[in-house]
């Protein structure tokens, strides 16, 4: 190959920068997923092996995190167990050999449950109503439309948690505190700043021309912008519920301040999972695992539309 | 088919004056084309009528009856767009079939008109296919499809030939009015290029800054031109305008450029300005030693079986469309002589153009 000589486009990268960049990339998903690992390992570990030290890299895996995970458990005299006879399922012999009879479910399903209501609902009434303030906004002769749009997007230039004592008093009062209905109109609210914002984007890049020639074509408004721009906000729309999905989802401050028994989710239900002894380490790690499932899916699903969403339609067309 | 009549419409944005009281009819079955330079008010006015904008004042009627208030969906017209506005997001068939399906046509009937508009447009072997890949002129077979595939009361065109290059636009000219003879709809198409309203339509409108200026037959307008701007705006190369000197008296049948007298057509009115300008067409000017007006050649340009000789006198250069056995060099003096039943006076100061012989029996001065 000496004194041969390759051109290359000015826009691709040669394949030196092409390993480097690899390189890079690799290097850094490396150091970005070991928490994960960590996180996804220690599920499969016994209690012992959670914190023994050095840490192990090499175990023998236990479904026992997530089996305390679901439960409750009592410890009892081996007279006892004895006399209850064989266990009936693999999960009543796990608990047994600690010496321990499961007791009843635990209230993580509960609060997983609550996580899911508060998450997809707060996430869809974001994105509803997002969509059609961002299309009025877009479309419509709003007075005072830039100041308005101005406010909105000033609901975010403090951190919500800023306004929790308020919130707090203000929940009270009215009867919301620890209720589904009420964490999801305060993520609603907190995220349809964002939703407005990131939705007229989507919406100012339809040309109207395709609305227009849908009326004259005979549709009404409202028909022309469900069968004509919603269609072409697809992209738009999944990039933005997945922002308002990770943040009701992954949202902590709140969610300790103003639940409890009732409508707690699962963020600050998992760190206090007890065990003898502390923290029950596998159990809190299953729970993570579990809980980090739904947005990933989510994510997945859409990732398609989520590309061409994130690059703010830069390449549609 | 419909007959379409825009009374006094006006169109302001804030205090921008889009469309200035306009007023005229397009005829049923008449191919209309509104002409006029970039910024003109043309594609305000199609919206109008079509009911995508509201005038600010005035009245649209269709077939007499009076729809200024109707909705876009309610006038039952089609229109083309100026960038086509294909939706993205279906295949050209669906895009076609868009119109019937939204008037709820049964299946069957949508499918073979659908595939019929494809055959005639010649886009049969697309009908699968997705929009985004497609070339301009195709998508602007589909925009078209996507018009005349339901029968509507008019056809209202915006430039849709603008983004094509030029030898397939003219393609398309021709195409466009084959079908427009084949299914004789009302059509008001809009343009900026003369050539391609002088080609296709039964009738212009031409408008400027908001205004209309002078509506009629192609050769109407090419030979008796309302205004100045008119004159100016239709024909290739444009009429030629030169200095003369004013105080026309009716009845009048000459007209004196620089102490040299020029026939014209009987003035019908009089003109008491300082000046006039003085309109003639390059094909209405000969090369002649005993010609009138006196000038020196400055550039010839050979064009096959004609040549057009430009030349500069004291009232302003000119060009004259001469046989091309007409010898002449640069910098030869020569003598020109105007067809005196051809020439059109302006008034300088309001651009109309003087009442006169020429034109006689219009409506229209
Ligand atoms: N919605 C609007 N708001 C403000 N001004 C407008 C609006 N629509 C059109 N105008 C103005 O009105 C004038 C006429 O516009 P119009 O689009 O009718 O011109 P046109 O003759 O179609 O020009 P072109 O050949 O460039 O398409 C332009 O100066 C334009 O800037
Ligand atoms: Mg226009």
């Amino acid at each position: 190959m000496s004194g041969a000589s390759t051109a290359y486009s000015v826009v691709e990268a040669t394949p030196r920068g092409k390993l480097i960049a690899g390189v890079v990339v690799v290097a850094y998903a490396l150091v970005a997923l070991i928490p994960l690992v960590w996180i996804f390992s220690t599920s499969f570990k016994s209690p012992p092996d959670s914190i023994s030290y050095p840490p192990k890299v090499v175990f023998e895996p236990t479904l026992e995190g997530y089996v305390n995970l679901f439960t409750t458990r009592s410890r009892q005299t081996d007279e006892y167990i004895e006399s209850l006879g064989p266990p009936e399922t693999w999960y009543d012999e796990l608990v047994r050999e600690r010496n321990m009879v499961i007791t009843g479910p635990s209230r993580f399903a509960d609060r997983y449950w609550n996580s899911i209501v508060i998450g997809f609902g707060s996430t869809f009434l974001a994105v509803f109503l997002g969509t059609l303030t961002a299309y009025a906004f877009s479309r419509f002769k709003v007075p005072l439309k830039d100041d308005l749009l101005f406010f909105i997007l000033s609901t975010r230039m403090m951190p919500p948690v800023a306004v929790a004592i308020p919130i707090f008093l203000m929940y009270r009062e009215l009867g919301l505190s620890d209720t589904a209905a009420g964490m999801i109109l305060l993520y609603t609210a907190v995220n349809l700043s964002l939703s407005v914002w990131l939705l007229k984007g989507f919406v100012d890049e339809i040309p109207r021309e395709y609305e227009e020639a849908a009326v004259v074509d005979g549709y009404t408004r409202l028909q022309a912008f469900i069968k004509v721009v919603l269609p072409q906000m697809r992209a738009g729309i999944a990039a933005t519920a997945i922002f308002c999905l990770i943040f009701a989802w992954n949202e902590y401050a709140f969610a300790l301040l103003l639940t409890s028994g009732n409508a707690q989710t699962a963020p600050p239900f998992i760190p206090l999972i007890i065990g003898e002894g502390g923290l029950d380490w596998p159990a809190v790690a299953a729970g993570t695992t579990l809980f980090l499932l739904p947005v990933v899916i989510f994510t997945v699903m859409l990732r398609n539309q989520l590309l061409r969403g994130i690059t703010f339609g830069a390449v549609r067309r | 088919m419909a007959e379409i009549q825009i009374r006094d419409v006006r169109k302001t944005f804030g205090d921008f004056v889009a469309v200035k009281g306009s007023s005229f009819t397009i005829n049923d079955g008449e191919f209309f084309v509104m002409l006029g330079p970039s910024g003109c008010g043309k594609t305000t006015t199609l919206r109008i009528i079509a009911g995508l904008e509201l005038p600010s004042s005035g009245q649209i009627l269709l077939d007499g009856e009076d729809v200024t208030f109707n909705r876009g969906s309610e006038r039952d017209i089609a229109f083309v767009f100026q960038l086509y506005a294909l939706y993205p997001h279906m295949s050209v068939r669906r895009n076609i079939s868009f119109p019937l399906r939204v008037q709820g046509a049964p299946r069957a009937e949508i499918r073979q008109q659908t595939e019929d508009v494809a055959k005639l447009l010649r886009i049969e072997h697309l009908l699968d296919r997705g929009v985004n890949g497609l070339a301009a002129g195709d998508r602007q077979r589909v925009a078209l499809g996507r018009a005349i595939v339901r029968r509507a009361k008019a056809y209202l065109m915006d430039e849709p030939l603008g983004a094509l290059d030029a030898e397939f636009r003219e393609l398309m000219c021709e195409e466009l009015r084959l079908l427009h003879n084949r299914i004789n709809a009302t059509t008001v198409y809009v343009t900026h290029d003369q050539i391609e309203a002088m080609s296709m339509a039964d009738r212009i409108c031409i408008m400027n800054l908001g205004e209309i200026l002078q509506v009629g037959a192609p050769m109407e307008i090419y030979e008796r031109p309302a205004t100045k701007f008119v004159a100016g705006f239709v024909g290739s190369p444009a009429m030629n305008f030169l200095n003369a000197q004013g105080g026309i008296a009716p009845g009048a049948r000459e007209i004196r450029i620089n102490g040299a007298a020029l026939g014209m057509p009987e003035a019908r009115e009089g003109l008491d300005t300082q000046s006039a300008i003085l309109g003639a067409r390059p094909e209405h000017i000969q090369i002649a030693d005993d010609g009138p007006l006196r000038g020196r050649v400055f550039a010839v340009e050979y064009m096959g079986a004609r040549q057009l000789v430009t030349v500069d006198t004291d009232a302003g250069r000119l060009r004259v469309r001469a046989p091309n056995t007409t010898r002449v060099a640069y910098g030869e003096a020569v003598g020109l002589s105007f067809d005196p039943e051809r020439v059109v006076v302006f008034n300088p100061d309001t651009d109309r153009a003087l009442k006169s012989a020429l034109y006689d029996g219009d409506a229209r001065g």
